[in-house]
């Protein structure tokens, strides 16, 4: 029997090296689940610790493969199906640091909801795996794979409020239509295969670009894609299938909103970056214009939804639709010749916001009081009193959301203006700075509540040691790379310059063979 | 020439006031004058080294003096480029006197500490605009100088603070939202022809040159941002409330140097770096400009609120700094320039005194003020000076700016002027007017306890007054700083396009 399966599987050769952030996550989350249901009670916040420390040694891990990568140059891993190139390495490191952020504001919410224990962890960890995976695919099935991995621990850690019933309707909700949502994905990639005769990025960018005679196939190839663009589009929430974004954000507990918003937009932003770059390179003047739509509804359907919200939680859901549209902007941009600035733009606009989103809500979480309801905009009213060092950081986050100079949020908006002026998309650029200009409003009523508005609510409001820290560093960083950004911009410009090449190089490999 | 200066004054000119705002929100509150003895020192520092740098000034120079480039952000070619020339000067000196003098003349009624620190960020903002020479470091501070005004109307104002303070933000950020894409625009469009990504202004304006369309796009994406800042009719909405609803302080600053941001913008920017287009949209701008000046006139006279009222007469003046800076000759650019140093003056002085009489009667009502002239003479005094040198009398500061754009002018825009000159004669109606209602007249009951002027707030208005007469009877050392750079810039513009100056230009000089 062994030798049978010794002939006929032949597995593809691994190196180990390149997936080690995957692995130290996956170990890190099995470990975690092991070691939680064995050792009775852990002391108190270690949980958190050791989520952080496995999300720094990811980091660390990603980091040197980003060494590796740069002396070397980028490539492909396990048969093709894995990408190894300072993108993915960038989307893995961004992940890994939104994971360390949302542990430490998790930390005193878990004992504060008095649902203490090891499960939020660990789906962070297989979330973040999903979302590395998503972010690193070379093939449209891990695509998918990665796409579950993520979507299924989101869907749980929605619900995993088990006391509050919002949670668990946002579960549902969100279990519902994502469903939806991949079903449609997994058909696109179906009818991508049926028109081109590969799940392989590379290939399937071959196969198009090429004599070959998939290259005439149309209808059924513009089926597959749009299919796919409504699956990632539903991930990234882009309007119109945005409808589940407000409600599961609302709904889910305030830790792990942080995390939908920061890492799994990282992780839906890279696979839609990678799908259409990577492999439809040929049909850009087919799904450009349906992102630009998608863009421009984004924008102006986000920012202005927003005014009329009273709950903040929903304020921020909106607001990172808005946020989904700029960045929309900037794959458009990625569509034209030469648009390859717009992939380091938007892999640093994402970074850039997940780290502003969840020092929003980690200031949300602490507010938001026992129970997490807390959350309208009157529960914000006199901040500024009770707590001035942190709704100053809030404003911090606000200002940088609004796109203020001097914020890090400013560096990703011009970094994704550009972009999109340098490929002439002036049209889109105005849009996206005007959809800001509605969506400032929204800060500014959040900040109205904190600063500027009357109230008697002066209660103890008291700062757990986790979310203080997340929100310091969050809001350090937001001024930091505000005022000295080149150090990022120098490290993410490696992102476009060696991912164009690791398409090239892999469009290259695969031609050769082909023709 | 200073070109090689070793201290980076202009830098220093930006932090201090950022090191004096974050020192001041470490102080204790316990120790409220420490606080604003703080406060104090920092600006009137920042003021001393405004000063010095009028002082050393190389007059006949036409160039960008005090420079400090750096590289900042180098991925994007973005440089801190600072530079002072005959346009920035006198805001850049008139912002380091205002700010020490509105943080002695005002207290605030609440939370003095944050009062004091958003002040300081903010005259690091307008500081930082007026010396920047690279577009996105411009647009850094131009945007930036809205959250410090924000907080302190929405803060420290009156009754409808939040609506007044939203609406201004929002306004503003709506024109610089243009910019902003403009900006990005300019400098990839003109990466053809300077050879790399830049965003600095001198090489964009010397090399690049685009497009007649896509300059007159461009132009506008600017001009938008500065005609909502200046504001420009009918830009003009969000001014009469965030003036009313600003602290007096607040008022003094966003009149004094905020609004010239618009203006100075338009001569740094719209005309420095798209000249043609700034020539082809000439008769639009003389236009906005003069119904601004009509407009503001007629609305000012019919305000019953005070403060209202020189807010509108804010909407007047600075159509005529726009009027002169569109008629693009050497007098009438010169004359803007003048006038806007003058406004500020005049304009701040007024605030400050309508300010002064809210404190004490807790309205600006016209109609519940009579008769003050008898029981505060001196006060009405100054009221007259300040308001004689708004009107534009001759002798006082306010006549030099006005009727130098308004000589300038008519040789290139003959029939604006003409309409323009009639706010002459309306400012001297609604100001005349005004003071005849609420100095005049025995005073009623409660009017009769009005207090004379304090010590420091004669002191104060001391130092505006001392301005206005000076710059009045003796405006040379002003106009001779000013006139090489404005020159240097009609020459730029003149080379580029079609435009004649006209030949009377020729024979005045």
């Amino acid at each position: 029997m062994s030798t049978l399966f010794a002939e006929n599987l032949v597995g593809p050769s691994i190196r180990w090296m390149g997936i080690s952030p995957l692995l130290v996550l996956l170990g890190g989350a099995c470990l975690l689940l092991l070691l939680g249901s064995i050792a009775p009670r852990w002391p108190k916040g270690s949980y958190c610790v050791f989520t952080v420390v496995v999300s720094l040694a990811t980091a660390v891990a990603a980091m040197l493969q980003w060494h590796d990568v740069t002396k070397n140059g980028p490539k492909t891993l396990i048969a093709d199906a894995v990408a190894l190139d300072h993108f993915a390495l960038l989307a893995t490191i961004a992940i890994a640091i939104s994971i360390a952020l949302v542990s430490l504001i998790t930390d005193d919410y878990l004992r504060r909801e008095d649902y203490d224990g090891p499960e939020v962890y660990a789906l962070y960890l297989t979330a973040a795996i999903g979302g590395v995976v998503m972010a690193s695919s070379n093939d449209l099935i891990v695509l998918f794979l990665g796409l579950e991995t993520l979507s299924l621990s989101l869907y749980l850690l929605a619900a995993s409020h088990r006391k509050r019933a919002e949670s668990q309707e946002a579960g549902l909700k969100y279990f519902v239509l994502g469903g939806f949502s991949s079903a449609f994905f997994l058909y696109g990639i179906a009818l991508t295969y049926g028109s081109t005769g590969s799940t392989n990025l590379s290939k399937i960018s071959a196969a198009l670009s090429g004599e070959s005679p998939f290259s005439q196939i149309d209808a059924m190839l513009l089926v597959g894609i749009g299919l796919m663009l409504v699956g990632l589009a539903f991930k990234v929430s882009a309007v119109p299938f945005h409808v589940w974004t407000p409600d599961v954000y609302e709904g889910s507990p305030s830790p792990v909103t942080a995390f939908m918003a920061s890492a799994g937009k990282i992780a839906a932003f890279a696979a839609l970056l990678r799908v259409l770059v990577v492999a439809f390179p040929t049909r850009i003047d087919d799904w450009r214009p349906a992102i630009w739509v998608l863009a421009i509804l984004t924008l102006l359907a986000g920012s202005i939804l927003a005014v009329v919200q009273t709950n903040v939680k929903r304020m921020l859901a909106f607001s990172s639709i808005s946020h989904a549209g700029f960045l929309l902007v900037g794959v458009e941009a990625a569509g034209h010749t030469g648009g390859n600035d717009a992939l380091a733009a938007v892999l640093t606009y994402l970074l850039l916001y997940a780290v502003l989103v969840i020092g929003s809500f980690a200031v949300v979480t602490v507010v938001a009081g026992k129970g997490d309801s807390h959350t309208t905009l009157d529960d914000f009213r006199g901040l500024g009193r009770r707590r001035p060092a942190m709704a100053l950081a809030l404003t911090v986050f606000l200002l940088a959301q609004a796109g203020m100079p001097a914020t890090s949020g400013f560096i990703a908006k011009f970094g994704v203006i550009k972009a999109a002026a340098e490929v002439h998309s002036y049209s889109i650029a105005i849009i996206a700075m005007l959809a800001a200009v509605i969506a400032a409003f929204l800060y500014l009523r959040i900040m109205v509540s904190v600063w500027l508005a009357d109230s008697t609510n002066d209660a103890e409001l008291s700062v757990p040691l986790g979310a203080g820290i997340a929100i310091t560093l969050a809001a350090v960083f937001t001024i930091a790379v505000g005022i000295y950004p080149g150090w990022l911009l120098d490290a993410t410009r490696m992102v476009s310059n060696l991912a164009t090449i690791a398409v090239q190089a892999v469009d290259a490999a695969t031609d050769t063979p082909a023709g | 020439m200073h070109e090689h200066i070793s201290f980076p004054i202009l830098t220093a000119i930006i932090f201090l006031p950022i090191i004096g705002a974050l020192l001041v929100t470490v102080l204790s509150n316990r120790r409220p004058e420490w606080v604003k003895l703080c406060a104090i020192l920092f600006s009137v520092g920042t003021g001393a080294m405004s000063l010095w740098v009028l002082a050393s000034f190389t007059t006949s120079s036409a160039d960008f003096q005090f420079v400090s480039q750096h590289d900042w952000i180098s991925a994007w070619g973005i440089s801190w480029h600072l530079g002072v020339d005959g346009i920035s000067l006198f805001l850049v000196a008139l912002t380091g006197i205002l700010f020490p003098l509105v943080i002695i003349a005002i207290d605030p009624h609440h939370d003095q500490k944050r009062y004091l620190a958003w002040l300081l960020l903010l005259e690091a903002g307008v500081m930082g605009s007026f010396l920047s020479l690279d577009l996105v470091l411009f647009f850094l501070f131009f945007e930036i100088v809205l959250v410090p005004m924000y907080f302190l109307i929405g803060g420290w104002g009156y009754d409808d603070r939040v609506y007044a303070a939203t609406k201004f933000f929002l306004f503003t950020m709506f024109g610089s939202a243009f910019m902003l894409v403009g900006i990005v625009a300019t400098a990839a469009l003109a990466r053809h022809d300077v050879g790399f990504l830049t965003f600095d202004l001198v090489t964009l304006a010397e090399h690049a040159s685009f497009a007649t369309n896509t300059g007159r796009w461009l132009f506008f994406s600017f001009a938008i941002a500065f005609a909502v800042k200046v504001p420009l009719f009918p830009f003009h909405t969000w001014l009469p409330d965030a003036h009313t609803q600003a602290p007096t302080g607040g008022s003094v600053i966003l009149a004094g140097v905020m609004l010239k941001l618009g203006t100075y913008g338009f001569l740094r920017f719209g005309l420095y770096l798209f000249p043609e287009a700034a020539v082809w949209a000439r008769p639009l701008f003389l236009t906005l400009a003069t119904i601004g000046i009509v407009y503001g006139a007629i609305a000012a006279t019919m305000q019953t609120d005070l403060k209202r009222l020189v807010a509108y007469s804010s909407v007047a003046h600075l159509g005529f700094i726009v009027l002169g800076t569109f008629a693009m000759t050497s007098q009438a650019v010169t004359g803007g320039v003048a006038q806007m140093i003058n406004h500020g003056v005049s304009t701040g002085a007024l605030f400050l005194l309508v300010g002064m009489i809210y404190e004490r009667r807790h309205t600006r009502e016209i109609a519940q003020l009579r008769g003050i002239q008898k029981v505060a003479p001196i006060f009405a005094g100054a009221f007259t000076v300040v308001m004689l040198s708004s009107i534009g009398v001759p002798g006082l500061n306010g006549f030099v700016g006005e009727f130098l754009v308004l000589i300038g002018s008519f040789q290139t825009a003959r029939w604006w002027t003409i309409i323009a000159a009639t706010g002459v004669i309306l400012a001297a109606l609604y100001l005349l007017w005004a003071y005849q209602r609420v100095f005049h007249g025995e005073p009623d009951e409660e009017n009769s306890t009005f207090a004379e002027l304090k010590m420091r707030e004669g002191m104060v208005l001391l130092v505006f007054i001392g301005i206005i007469g000076f710059t009045g009877l003796y405006p040379k050392p002003l106009l001779d700083r000013i006139e090489p750079s404005v020159d240097k810039l009609i020459e730029h513009v003149v080379s580029r396009t079609d435009f004649v100056p006209p030949a009377a230009l020729e024979v005045e000089k």
